[in-house]
């Protein structure tokens, strides 16, 4: 142990220790070896290493638990019209002056509950972040290895495509995309469609980034000898790519996938507080601070805040876990 | 083995069987530079010339070795015969069928089954992500030997413990294991299938010193319980010197002299055999005159007209800038492409 003011430059570390050995072979052997390995692991150590991650881990953990319970913690529900009072409109937190326990965070233009318009909120914006975040990993995974693997003309084409969409920023093709969707299905169905379209919509022009970074990891796996032994096996090259390369290629892909889910919460945001994002009987956070953004001016400054609130926690905790994950996965920066 | 030889087996001139027998093969890569650059910038098509013409009998039961330096083409003969490139031209005869412009899986199978590959890098040939058990069953899987999870287990605890592991290593994950155990579990994986053929690509020039040896002895040992056939692909003359019983000498895509062991050992013909076993160091005679190889490797790109070592060769005369030697027995055991063997103008070896 060190001494009290010496600096230790390395946490002290034991030798690495044996993974307690029994009845391997087993099925509880194994999962004992696997979850031995997840504590014993460098990522655990180095998350545990940094303050600035648990914190935002921590927040970060709450605000999707917070959503994820939302019907059962709200304290209202914000889409029964039933219940919202129109009578208690622009109500202000309950600190201030002619504030109420009923609606700790105040209440909007239409009386209806802030703190659970901001819970319902981020369940969407988190809902219409995680699909479109998975929907852009699909596609950029699959023809990030397509391209790599294949090579030739296939590597070309999908890779000179990749170049052309990335030299216009995400938000105009999102805008393009949802304003074509708009333009082509009648407005009640578009009503129905319209969080999938913003989905899609979002995650569209986000697969370059999974597809490049997954392209050239397949690119140096494809090349490695294990691979070849396969090949000499006569395994199927689409077996060898599904099983073999796929696998290795996907380490970077999580921390794109993190720093990407804050960015797509963003995007949503500033869709919906452009106003054609979703529709408002679907409010996200970002529907919510447009609406606020009305009365910025008149006082009711709560509108607007806490939902403003909501979305920098949420996206700020997300990024800083993904900066921490590009690190702790980084072999060069340990 | 019967006494009757079986339909499709070669013997070669002194009776031994011949379990693999190239003729003029030849793997040329086309290096050029993309179409666009050629148009624009007028720059030629290029092909790079990895083999030329190389004749070469693997006998049955024993240990071929291909020597020379970094980029001879060694690696991309043994890549021919595993059937990951396809010859340019040539042909490549194994166990009595051409396979080297057999392209189609499911007719390759059974002949992939019986040859295997062990690499040079034992921390790249294992999928990281994979524990040893389903690395080493792969090739069974692969071949579809055995469907039943307990016979596979089974296969695999034996083949773990054939190699000198233990049977519960399967559960492991590569990276747990040396080097060394990692190239036992790399042999493994390669005799699953029960192969007749082992193409080695320097089994042991990434290991200590210490763990070559093991290995080494190891793919002795299992030469002689299972009969095994192996082409070694090594620039390691010692390795050469423990394992071979005929050495292929190549240089530049070519072989310049295929002899047995012994017979290239003591009396090397090529000039450029001769420069090999020159540099090797000699404990015995520590001070003695040695003379270094002079010059580099020519780009096989642009390789000299020919005999391709006529630029380093200390005895080249006129006739070795214009014509190509063949590889010939010129009166001694096995053959050599050289034209001062031929004219007799080559001194006493060591002189």
């Amino acid at each position: 142990m060190t001494e009290p003011g010496e600096i230790p430059l390395e946490a002290p570390r034991e030798a690495p220790r044996e993974a307690p050995l029994e009845a391997p072979g087993t099925r509880l052997g194994r999962l004992r070896a696997t979850a031995w390995r997840a504590w014993d692991s460098d990522i655990l150590y180095s998350f545990l290493r940094s303050p600035v991650t648990i914190l935002a881990a921590v927040v970060a953990l709450t605000l999707v638990a917070a959503s994820l319970a939302a019907p059962m913690i709200a304290p209202t529900n914000p889409f029964a019209l039933e219940t919202v009072d129109l009578m208690a409109a622009f109500t202000p937190p309950v600190w201030m002056e002619g504030g109420s326990w009923d609606y700790v965070l105040g209440t909007d233009d239409q009386g209806r509950d802030l703190l659970s318009a901001i819970l319902y909120g981020m369940r969407i914006s988190l809902f219409v972040g995680v699909a479109s975040v998975l929907f852009a990993m699909v596609l950029g995974v699959g023809l990030g290895l397509l391209a790599g693997y294949a090579g030739g003309w296939i590597d070309g084409l999908l890779m000179r495509i990749a170049d052309v969409q990335i030299s216009f920023p995400a938000i105009l093709i999102a805008l393009l995309i949802d304003g074509v969707a708009r333009g082509l299905l009648p407005r009640e169905v578009h009503h129905e469609v319209a969080i999938w379209v913003i989905i899609f919509a979002i995650g569209a022009p986000g697969w370059v980034q999974y597809a490049r970074t997954v392209r050239g990891s397949t690119m140096v796996e494809k090349n490695r000898e294990y691979v070849m032994a396969a090949h000499i096996m006569g395994v199927h090259p689409v077996v060898i790519a599904l099983r073999h390369v796929l696998p290795n290629a996907m380490g970077p892909v999580l921390v794109i996938a993190t720093i990407h889910l804050a960015i797509a919460v963003i995007t949503e945001a500033t869709l919906s507080f452009l106003g054609v994002g979703l529709p408002p009987t679907e409010p996200s956070l970002g529907t919510l601070i447009r609406i606020g953004n009305d009365f910025l001016f008149s006082g009711e400054w709560w509108i607007t805040l806490f939902p403003g609130v909501a979305l920098v926690l949420l996206v700020l905790s997300v990024n800083l876990l993904g900066d921490w994950l590009r690190d702790a996965l980084n072999p060069k920066l340990r | 083995m019967s006494e009757e030889p079986r339909p499709g087996v070669i013997l070669a001139d002194d009776g031994t069987e011949v379990l693999v027998r190239l003729r003029g093969l030849t793997k040329h890569f086309d290096v050029s530079p993309p179409l666009l650059a050629r148009l624009l910038e007028g720059k030629r098509r290029r092909v790079l010339k990895a083999v030329d013409g190389l004749d070469l009998d693997i006998a049955r039961g024993r240990t071929t070795a291909l020597v020379g330096e970094s980029g001879c083409g060694k690696s991309t003969v043994a890549r021919m015969l595993v059937t990951l490139y396809e010859p340019t031209a040539g042909d490549l005869v194994f166990e009595g069928s051409d396979i080297g412009r057999l392209r189609d899986r499911r007719a390759l199978a059974p002949i992939r089954r019986r040859m295997q590959m062990i690499f040079q890098d034992p921390f790249a040939s294992l999928n990281p992500r994979w524990r040893v058990g389903r690395i080493i069953a792969e090739p069974i899987r692969a071949h579809g030997l055995m469907d039943d999870a307990g016979a596979i287990r089974r296969r695999v605890s034996e083949l773990l413990e054939h190699v000198g592991l233990r049977a519960h290593d399967a559960d492991r994950f590569p990276h747990e294991f040396s080097g060394g155990q990692r190239q036992r579990l790399s042999i493994a994986r390669a005799l699953a299938s029960s192969p007749h053929f082992l193409v080695c690509d320097e089994p042991t020039s990434a290991l200590d010193v210490s763990v070559q040896a093991q290995i080494l002895n190891l793919l002795r040992d299992l030469q002689r319980e299972l009969g095994l056939t192996y082409l070694v692909i090594t620039h390691d003359l010692a390795v050469v010197r423990f394992m071979a019983d005929t050495i292929g000498v190549m240089y530049l895509g070519r072989l310049c002299e295929v002899a047995p062991a012994d017979a290239l050992f003591a009396r090397p013909r090529h000039p450029y055999t001769r420069l090999l076993i020159e540099t090797v160091p000699d404990l015995r005679a520590p001070d003695r005159d040695r003379k270094p190889m002079a010059g580099e490797v020519p780009s096989p790109l642009d390789p000299p007209p020919g005999c391709a070592f006529h630029t380093r060769c200390p005895w080249a005369a006129a006739r070795c800038a214009r014509e190509r030697p063949a590889l010939l027995p010129h009166g001694g055991p096995g053959a050599v492409a050289c034209h001062a063997v031929e004219e007799g103008r080559l001194p006493a070896p060591g002189g």
